[in-house]
């Protein structure tokens, strides 16, 4: 079973100002007020929590620190256990209406943007995910069903990438003879998606977390963004 | 001693009263922010049902003029998932619309990475709505994840109006509106609102299997009012959503303990770190089925569900647990009972856990329906058709 780490020695420390500004902008998010109420213990969220079961992880724990504003312990989870959460919200049966998972999802957002490197570390291997649901549109597709990427699916993966084009043609609906995205995308659909990503920011998130990745995303996006007409549109 | 009058758990009759219900009704806020000239909204069509949610609300599901919003993971590795409901779709003559002009809803994302945020998560959401608003069609939507994502979508942008606003410079600048439906319907509750009709449909005998149901935790826990609920299934004490339709097939449906356990999938884990992902649907999901129910298959209406439930048994067969259960979504189910190919229309060769036993106790020949799937293949390698058309399919 993986340890929650107390000891900090898992992450950088920093000054207690530190530490209170990343939870300020944990509370100034809008959905703050909807998401924590109070706190009776009952631990029906950690009875009721997958990630409890295989990781020392407490959705508990979590509620308890941000209820009692102990800036420490929430610098500890943020910099750890927030990356080992399911993100199911089974823990929403919460009997005061928290939702220790919702806490979590602005926890996460935080770290993200302030580029922890407890953040960059729970997302190495990542990337290539980043890369395809950011650039196509879709966030998996039938040409990663590949024996390496995913090895322990067994041999049936080997069978499927032999026969991947045959078996995508082999599909009744038109829009799913695809191996690159998960269906068929219109180009002007990927430009406005592009171009959602430009206006709320999102590429600067991707840029804290992993620059050569942000490089690599972005030279596309312009390209095919100053193909489509919009060559004042940049990242920088 | 003194008698108190405690009520037994057995004596316990649920009521369900919406007057009653904790929550506010989203609708009512959607149709008044309408009138404030807010937002706009797009209606259920007139051919529809009307069923109950957790509260008694009635939820309206349209029955056609659909816009299928799909699903990355079902279309990406587990397509028969999606031709399933096309196929049901079909079937029954309804107008529909399989969109190019559709992202994904980046909640798979989202929830993994957090590389994102509220108003590029509403902005993903509001232009696909545009999209189908464009053409005509109301958004069904395919994913569980997509489908609970929208509804805290709709939530966020009915009081927020920060979030509203940003969304419309957006919406503007695409040359779009802000638009929202007025229901966000899963497709799996177009199956329940279908499922008489599908069983009137139905040619393959299903009474002697038995089933266990996993719900799809972003179906009936991110905001829990807006699932179908129904007093004759569990009491109303959880979601009707496919144990109604598979009950409607002559299908038993067995209960199990750890029925409310999410799947294992965690969005992050099962890319980068399905150690926990694998342990948890072969330890706490299936193991705990074949023990308490020994089912012949487990139905599952989400695309992590059934990648996760299905793909983690290989490696649980290698550990020596109790795995080797079949996976598969009431979409895939309702097709085969009304005839549709479990090769050409389910396409379960994507499916990793073996599934012959299952198809052998309905009576399939299993080994001559391949063949018949592996002949559109080999047409398809040969140059005699360049793809499997739905009439190839039949």
């Amino acid at each position: 079973m993986m340890a929650l780490d107390l000891s900090q020695n898992k992450h950088a420390d920093v000054s207690y100002d530190e530490k209170e500004r990343l939870f300020d902008e944990v509370k100034a998010d809008e959905r703050w007020s909807h998401v924590l109420y109070g706190c009776y213990e009952c631990g029906i969220c950690v009875a009721s929590c997958p990630s409890a079961r295989f990781y020392d992880f407490s959705p508990r724990v979590i509620a308890q620190a941000v209820a009692r504003e102990d800036i420490d312990l929430i610098y500890t989870v943020m910099s750890d256990s927030i990356w080992d959460c399911s993100q199911c919200f089974s823990c929403d049966r919460c009997p005061r209406q928290n939702s220790p998972g919702q806490i979590i999802t602005i926890m996460r957002e935080v770290a993200v943007k302030n580029g922890l490197q407890t953040a960059k570390d729970a997302l190495q291997g990542y990337g290539r995910i980043i890369y395809k649901i950011m650039l196509t549109g879709t966030q998996v597709s039938p040409d990663m069903l590949q024996p390496d990427a995913f090895p322990d699916w067994g041999t049936h993966v080997y069978e499927i990438a032999e026969n991947l084009d045959d078996w995508r043609k082999a599909l009744p609906p038109e829009t799913l003879h695809t191996t690159e995205t998960s269906w068929t995308i219109d180009d002007k659909t990927i430009i406005e998606l592009y171009l959602i990503w430009h206006m709320t920011g999102v590429m600067e998130l991707i840029e804290g977390i992993d620059e050569g990745l942000y490089d690599i995303i972005v030279d596309v996006m312009e390209e095919r963004l100053e193909e489509a007409g919009y060559d004042d549109v940049t990242f920088d | 001693m003194i008698d108190l009058p405690v009520l037994k758990a057995a004596d316990r009759k649920p009521t369900i009263d919406p007057a009653n219900a904790p929550n506010v009704d989203l609708r009512e806020e959607l149709f008044q922010l309408e009138k404030e000239g807010e937002l706009e909204i797009i209606r259920v069509p007139d051919n529809h049902v009307e069923l109950p949610t957790k509260y008694g609300r009635m939820k309206k599901i349209p029955i056609d003029k659909t816009w299928h919003h799909k699903s990355c993971g079902q279309c990406g590795h587990i397509p028969g998932y999606s031709a399933s409901i096309f196929w049901l779709n079909r079937e029954f003559g309804l107008d529909y619309h399989d969109p190019t002009d559709q992202t994904s809803c980046t909640a798979w994302n989202y929830y993994a990475s957090a590389t994102s945020n509220p108003a590029a998560q509403a902005a993903v959401a509001v232009r696909n709505f545009a999209a189908a608003a464009e053409v005509g069609y109301f958004p069904l939507i395919h994913c569980g994840t997509s489908f609970g994502h929208y509804k805290e979508v709709r939530h966020a942008l009915i009081h927020q109006h920060d979030l509203r606003r940003k969304v419309k410079q957006i919406m503007e600048k695409l040359g779009k509106k802000l638009i929202i439906p007025e229901e966000i319907v899963h497709y799996s509750e177009w199956v329940l609102a279908m499922k008489d009709r599908i069983a009137e449909r139905q040619t393959l005998d299903m009474s002697m299997i038995t089933a266990t149901v996993h719900p799809a935790c972003h179906y009936h826990k991110l905001i829990e009012e807006d699932a179908i609920y129904d007093k004759e299934i569990y009491g109303a004490q959880r979601t009707a959503i496919i144990t109604g339709t598979l009950e409607a097939l002559g299908i038993t449906v067995g209960d199990y303990s750890t029925w409310y356990d999410c799947c294992g999938f965690g969005f992050r884990h099962i890319l980068v770190s399905r150690d926990f992902s694998r342990s948890f649907a072969v330890q706490r999901k299936i193991e705990v089925m074949i023990e308490e129910v020994n089912p012949d298959v487990t139905v599952t209406h989400d695309t992590g569900c059934v990648t996760t439930l299905d793909q983690s048994q290989f490696a649980g067969k290698a550990h020596g647990k109790k795995v080797g259960l079949p996976v598969m979504s009431d979409s895939q189910i309702a097709a085969l009972a009304m005839g549709a190919h479990p090769y050409k229309v389910l396409q379960l060769h994507w499916h990793n856990t073996d599934n012959k036993a299952f198809l052998e106790k309905l009576g399939i020949d299993h080994r001559a329906k391949w063949a018949e799937f592996e002949a559109e293949v080999a047409k398809i390698k040969d140059g005699t058709n360049e793809f499997m058309t739905w009439e190839d399919a039949k």
